[in-house]
């Protein structure tokens, strides 16, 4: 167990001589504390896979350092650093049991037998391969091989990390709740910091107490679930993260206002020191913009459709270029196409450049 | 599960059942039927039951010692050849280069020995090992051993036995390649991981994975070997003595030597019916061995599923029987 740093971290497929723009994996500075579920979401390409096997050492890294617990440990193999990783395929080795499977990464660090049996017995037990523990993992389906799969990752104790790369791509829907809500389990039962790599905000905001968002390469934003949706430090993480995404629109902003076409919003902060010559936009999620009738004082979109999603309505509309969705009140109805939008001040963000500007008081 | 009953679907066998039958079913029953007759030339022939087989299985008659003592060397070289090019083989593919350049460069250097034509293999390693012009005999001897393949049993056992090595080991080679490069980076991802040492990655992934390709190249390699002819005949001519004498060999011998077609048509028959039934066997036992990985069999590759093909073959016996 180990705090795991990266400092400076940076790497090219292409060789270290490569543009920065075109390095897979662009620097990067952070810390992942000891014990911690952290989950690294982003759509694919956006370097996360690269991140994770950086870090287990399948790949050397371009440019940087990683530190476990302080130690460099940049030039060792994987073998040598105390790491382990669950693909997204499961592997499993077919001439073996179920049990000599989840035994094979003690047994090749020399673990004496005694403590092997424990271990396996204990991870047979919390993932419930327990009656399956002598037979010959080939024959099984594929989300007992996955199982084992993460047995084998979660069965040495003594790790500095377990590193998750989409493991539950090939597990039907159905077991893919079970199998995250074991692991989260699991992560509560053996104190293991655990990293998991996924596409789908579900399973990160799910199973993460940290989320690290990365977009092209680099890591935008880096919070808890609650702290992505309020705050999204980046117009990628707004729209990334929550269904529908952050409404993003253009708008010009001085102090206390925004505006879009002429038409004034009111924000709670001020915004006096924005920098010169930044693309500024506003960002609001459509759970804080109601969908009322037209009015005056009021912003006038033109309705496209209405979706409903059972438990909550959004009205999609369409103002000039934008498309903008918006909360749909029970009742609400518009005979003539269009809608008022009604904007909760304390929720809307206002970004320049992509990024997040803080406004002052 | 209901099949469709359409009885003019055998038309569609038609042609083959032709082609077969012509090919091979006819020449065939030709040799049954020599089997059962004996013959002084002049086209005369004379019924003889079963009197030829009863001779093949008594080593105390001239044919059956002949037909026996040959069979024994033809297995010993069998196995020894197996025993060298199997390992070997594997050996080679572990050490082959997985990408770039000189994966093209080794598999053209692998697979030259296999493109050429099998006597001008043995003519090779006859001029090869000569004691006066060829270069490996003349080196031997000229480091102080007395290598000659002509007159010492050993000395042509080992002729014979490195030619085959030198001339097939590419092929076991090839085939194993072809099963590693089926396994994905993600195993081998995964026993980095784990920790596991060269000897366990290929004791847990690789010789697992190529369990299949080294079934199709023992097979393979057991019937070729089996029903060796022309590299030892050009290179030894079966001697010195009977030494390198191979049942093909023997077969040639009895049947365009002496014109003793019956019992040439008959040893025909029991080596034909060795070679099938070894065959046999080997696969049943292999493919039941495998039967636990046969629920994988759709996540591996297709080549290497073709097992099946491999006992065809068979077919390929019948030109050399066709001689008789």
């Amino acid at each position: 167990m180990a705090r795991i740093d990266l400092v400076d971290l940076a790497h090219s497929y292409g060789g270290n001589d490569a543009a920065l723009e075109s390095f897979a994996l662009k620097p990067v500075t952070m810390t992942w504390r000891q014990g911690g579920a952290y989950a690294l979401l982003g759509p694919s390409g956006c370097g996360k896979t690269t991140l994770l096997n950086v870090i287990s050492g399948i790949i050397t890294p371009s440019r940087g350092k990683i530190l476990f617990d302080g130690q460099d440990i940049t030039p060792l193999s994987t073998q040598k650093r105390n790491i382990a990783q669950v693909f997204q395929f499961p592997v499993i080795y077919d001439t073996m049991t179920v049990g000599q499977n989840l035994a094979f990464p003690l047994k090749n660090r020399g673990v004496p037998k005694a403590e092997i049996d424990k271990r396996v017995a204990e991870i047979g037990r919390l993932l419930d391969l327990d009656p399956y523990l002598n037979r010959k993992a080939t024959r099984l389906t594929a989300d007992a091989k996955q199982k084992i799969s993460l047995g084998r990752g979660l069965v040495r104790s003594d790790v500095a990390a377990v590193l998750f790369d989409e493991p539950l791509t090939v597990i039907d829907p159905e077991l893919k709740w079970q199998l995250r809500s074991k692991l989260k389990a699991l992560h509560r039962e053996l104190d293991l910091t655990m990293i998991y790599v996924t596409h789908d905000q579900t399973e990160a905001l799910t199973f993460a107490d940290t989320v690290v968002v990365m977009h092209d390469g680099r890591v935008v934003q880096s919070g808890t679930p609650a702290e992505l949706f309020d705050k999204p430090a980046h117009t990628f993480v707004g729209y990334f993260i929550g269904s529908p995404g952050m409404n993003i629109l253009p708008a010009e902003v001085r102090g206390r206002e925004a505006r879009i076409d002429g038409h004034v919003i009111a924000l709670n902060r001020s915004y006096d020191r924005l920098p010169a010559g930044a693309k500024i936009e506003i960002g609001v999620r459509p759970e804080f913009v109601e969908a009322v009738a037209p009015g005056p004082g009021l912003l006038t979109a033109r309705l496209e459709r209405i979706d409903d999603l059972g438990r909550i309505r959004f009205a999609r509309t369409r103002l000039g270029d934008a498309r903008l969705a918006a909360r749909a009140p029970a009742g609400f109805s518009s005979p003539d196409g269009t809608a008022g939008l009604k904007f909760d001040p304390s929720h809307v963000h206002v970004y320049a450049d992509s990024l997040l500007v803080e406004g002052a008081a | 599960m209901d099949k469709t009953v359409n009885q003019k679907a055998w038309f569609l066998v038609l042609p083959v059942f032709l082609v077969v039958a012509f090919s091979a079913v006819l020449p065939l029953m030709t040799v049954v039927n020599y089997s059962m007759q004996d013959t002084f030339g002049n086209n005369q022939f004379f019924w003889n039951g079963v009197g030829w087989f009863k001779e093949l299985l008594d080593p105390s008659t001239d044919l059956g010692g002949r037909f026996l003592a040959s069979l024994g060397r033809n297995l010993f070289f069998s196995m020894v050849i197996l025993a060298i090019e199997v390992p070997l083989g594997i050996v080679v593919a572990l050490s082959m280069p997985r990408q770039g350049w000189t994966v093209a460069a080794c598999l053209v250097i692998l697979a030259l020995p296999l493109l050429i034509p099998w006597n001008v293999v043995g003519t090779i390693w006859q001029i090869f090992g000569r004691p006066d012009i060829g270069l490996l005999g003349y080196v031997l001897n000229a480091i102080g051993l007395d290598y000659n393949y002509v007159s010492n049993d050993i000395d042509a056992w080992v002729t014979v036995i490195v030619m085959d090595v030198w001339h097939w080991t590419s092929l076991v080679a090839l085939l194993c390649y072809a099963g590693l490069k089926s396994i994905p980076d993600a195993y081998y991802q995964a026993a980095q991981i784990d920790g596991a040492s060269r000897w366990a990655v290929f004791k847990a992934i690789q010789l697992p994975k190529m369990n299949r390709v080294l079934l199709i190249a023992v097979l393979l390699r057991f019937m070729d070997s089996f029903m060796i002819y022309t590299e030892p005949f050009v290179v030894t001519g079966g001697g010195p003595g009977n030494s390198t004498t191979f049942v093909s060999i023997e077969l040639v011998k009895i049947a365009l030597g002496q014109f003793d077609l019956g019992k040439a048509a008959a040893l025909s028959l029991v080596y034909n019916l060795i070679i099938l039934i070894v065959c046999w066997i080997f696969y049943t036992v292999m493919t039941n061995a495998g039967v636990e990985r046969r629920t994988q069999a759709e996540t591996e590759p297709a080549a290497a599923r073709k097992p099946v093909g491999a006992l065809q073959p068979v077919p390929a016996l019948q030109p050399k029987e066709g001689v008789a």
